[in-house]
């Protein structure tokens, strides 16, 4: 079937990326050629076939509940993001993990 | 000593001919030489590297070296590595430094090998030509205005250019197979779940998997020795015991039974690469092997059916990456579903963004069945061709890539044609079985240039030991797999004597 400007956009918002005008009709011109090679499965008769989702049979582990990380709250903190308001680096050194807010 | 094989280099170092901190700087020295041309390397660190060489030599002298003690290893930006950059190829992680060991990484820590370096990729493993990664493109050392393939470019061209002892590489549609076909080296991507997932940053999460990249089979069973084995901590690991896979190099290949699936051989394979194909089939049935033709009839079908469920399955991986918590941020944004909207525009690059969309469409509501459903019912299909395969051969051959490496810049804006480059790979990654590809011999391109071209190996479940004895016997009567390209004279003509 075919794409249109507001799939694109549809979804671009579902998966959170951001498209501009112009980006949205070069994207659908290339994701348009790569539905098209997708579309090849249609042709195929899959009745009663079971879907694969995995080489191997395996069945899920399970592990007895204990704790098996440990503390790489140092090595993380590397990683903390700044909120970019002047005051944020300072607040990292002293070990704060600032995260923008989330909860609207 | 830099086309030395790992067995040869660890006598070396065990016989104190030679020092891991002298074999590291050699292989510095040539990485400060070549790699601002090649960008094999995203990632340097001469102080960590030369003070695990100092580690591994301690090692020796205190007699307790492992077979990979003191060898320099080229790490695939994938892995994460304590305290070293980690960026899979991204602008999204451009900053971002590893907090924990990958499994592969502790497993050569604990080995004593000595970690060179990050190598350049695909941005998330996502591309054939390594043209998508956020650092730059690599050069192919046989010749420097074309790809690597990829996604495991930088592992490639480091490998290819002996810019390291050996490499690893990560394979989910063939981007170990595909790279060592286009640059001329031994990779093996395992059986999925032999190798331990964790700390490999996730693109598809039932097709991932890890593997050597190095100059010979004898070179990549080494390596699977330290790389392979059960790790709790990855859901899929296989729990199967230690395997030797040196075990079985030196076995004769009298009686083995190769299939050739005629859909390798069709249309769409460049003559000049379907040319070295055959001669190093004839070589096989030399060494006593019996041909058999086979089928493999679902083979088209395996790209369409990867780019619904490798996409599908990054859309979801990579949903992580949402700006909160590490990675790119946008600079400026309205509210919270605008830094979102921007952090993910700005810190993923075009191809990645493309299979987000792709994986998110044929997800969503009222396409699941059409798309997602029928990708995952003809993956069984293309599973029961290799099967029934196996019940009249004992190992598949065929071509690794469709064609020897191309121009930069070819297909960069062609997703499509650039897809058909894993052609003869996805399928083995849909069925989860191993598969290599080998140095065979040279083609020439239109413009006179001779580039490599890699036989394939596939594998019935868990036969890696037997791939790799069948590529190593082929190795004892070629030496395709010896010769290096000049980067001082790259684009060359055919090296002397293999026309």
């Amino acid at each position: 079937m075919a794409l249109s400007i507001e799939d694109i956009k549809k979804v671009a918002h579902l998966a959170r990326i951001e498209v501009s005008e112009s980006d949205a009709v070069a994207t659908l011109a290339k994701l348009t050629g790569i539905l098209g090679l997708i579309e090849q499965m249609q042709a195929v008769d899959t009745t009663g076939i079971e879907p694969m989702s995995h080489s191997q049979d395996l069945s899920q582990r399970l592990r007895e509940d204990v704790v098996t990380k440990t503390n790489l709250r140092d090595e993380f903190q590397k990683n903390a993001p700044l909120l970019g308001n002047g005051s944020s680096e300072l607040a990292v050194s002293a070990g704060l993990y600032l995260v923008p807010k989330v909860i609207e | 000593m830099i086309n030395s094989s790992l067995k040869q280099l660890g006598d070396m170092l065990q016989a104190k001919k030679i020092s891991s901190v002298e074999l590291t700087q050699t292989f510095l020295d040539r990485i400060k030489l070549y790699n601002p041309s090649i960008n094999a390397y995203i990632a340097l660190d001469e102080v960590k590297t030369l003070a695990q060489a100092k580690v591994a030599d301690a090692r020796f002298s205190a007699g307790n070296a492992a077979p990979l003690t003191g060898i320099p290893i080229a790490q695939k930006d994938i892995f994460c590595a304590k305290g070293w950059p980690t960026t899979c190829g991204s602008k999204m992680l451009a900053n971002f430094i590893a907090p924990y060991d990958a499994h592969v990484i502790t497993q050569f820590d604990s080995a004593g090998a000595v970690n060179l370096g990050k190598t350049n990729m695909d941005e998330f493993a996502m591309g054939s030509s390594n043209e998508t990664s956020y650092f730059g493109g690599v050069k192919n050392p046989w010749s420097f205005d074309r790809v690597p393939g990829g996604s495991s470019g930088g592992s490639a061209a480091a490998v290819a250019a002996r810019l390291c002892a050996a490499a690893t590489g990560t394979d989910t549609g063939g981007s170990i197979r595909q790279p060592a076909s286009l640059c001329g080296f031994t990779g093996l991507k395992p059986t999925y779940g032999v190798v331990s997932r964790f700390g490999m940053i996730a693109f598809a999460s039932s097709l991932d998997q890890a593997g050597p990249m190095a100059k010979s089979a004898e070179d990549c069973a080494l390596m699977m020795n330290v790389m392979a084995g059960f790790d709790e901590r990855d859901s899929t690991s296989l729990n199967r015991g230690k395997e030797d896979y040196t075990r079985s190099l030196n076995l004769p290949l009298a009686g083995l039974k190769i299939g050739l699936p005629k859909e390798f051989f069709a249309e769409g394979l460049d003559a000049s690469v379907g040319k070295v194909i055959e001669t190093a089939i004839a070589e096989y049935k030399k060494l006593g092997a019996e041909i058999i033709e086979i089928s493999l009839p679902n083979t088209g079908l395996s790209i369409p059916v990867y780019y619904v469920l490798a996409p599908a399955e990054a859309s979801s991986n990579l949903s992580r990456y949402d700006g909160v918590r590490y990675g790119h941020r946008a600079a400026e944004y309205t509210d919270l579903m605008d830094m979102y909207n921007k952090s993910r525009a700005e810190g993923f690059g075009a191809e990645v963004k493309r299979r987000i969309l792709i994986g998110t469409y044929v997800l969503s509501a009222g396409y699941y069945d059409a798309y997602y459903l029928k990708a995952q019912q003809i993956r069984r299909l293309i599973a029961q061709d290799f099967v029934e395969a196996f019940k009249q051969c004992d190992v598949i051959m065929g071509p690794a890539a469709p064609s020897t490496a191309f121009k930069s810049g070819e297909k960069v804006d062609d997703p499509v044609a650039m897809y058909l480059q894993d052609i003869y790979t996805i399928s083995t990654n849909l069925a989860g079985l191993p598969g290599m590809s080998i140095p065979a011999g040279f083609a020439q391109s239109d413009d006179g240039v001779s580039l490599p071209v890699g036989l394939q190996i596939i594998g019935n479940y868990f036969d890696e030991a037997r791939m790799l004895n069948i590529a190593h016997q082929y190795q004892q009567v070629t030496d395709w797999h010896t010769i290096m390209p000049n980067l001082d004279k790259p684009n060359l003509e055919m090296p002397e004597g293999k026309v």
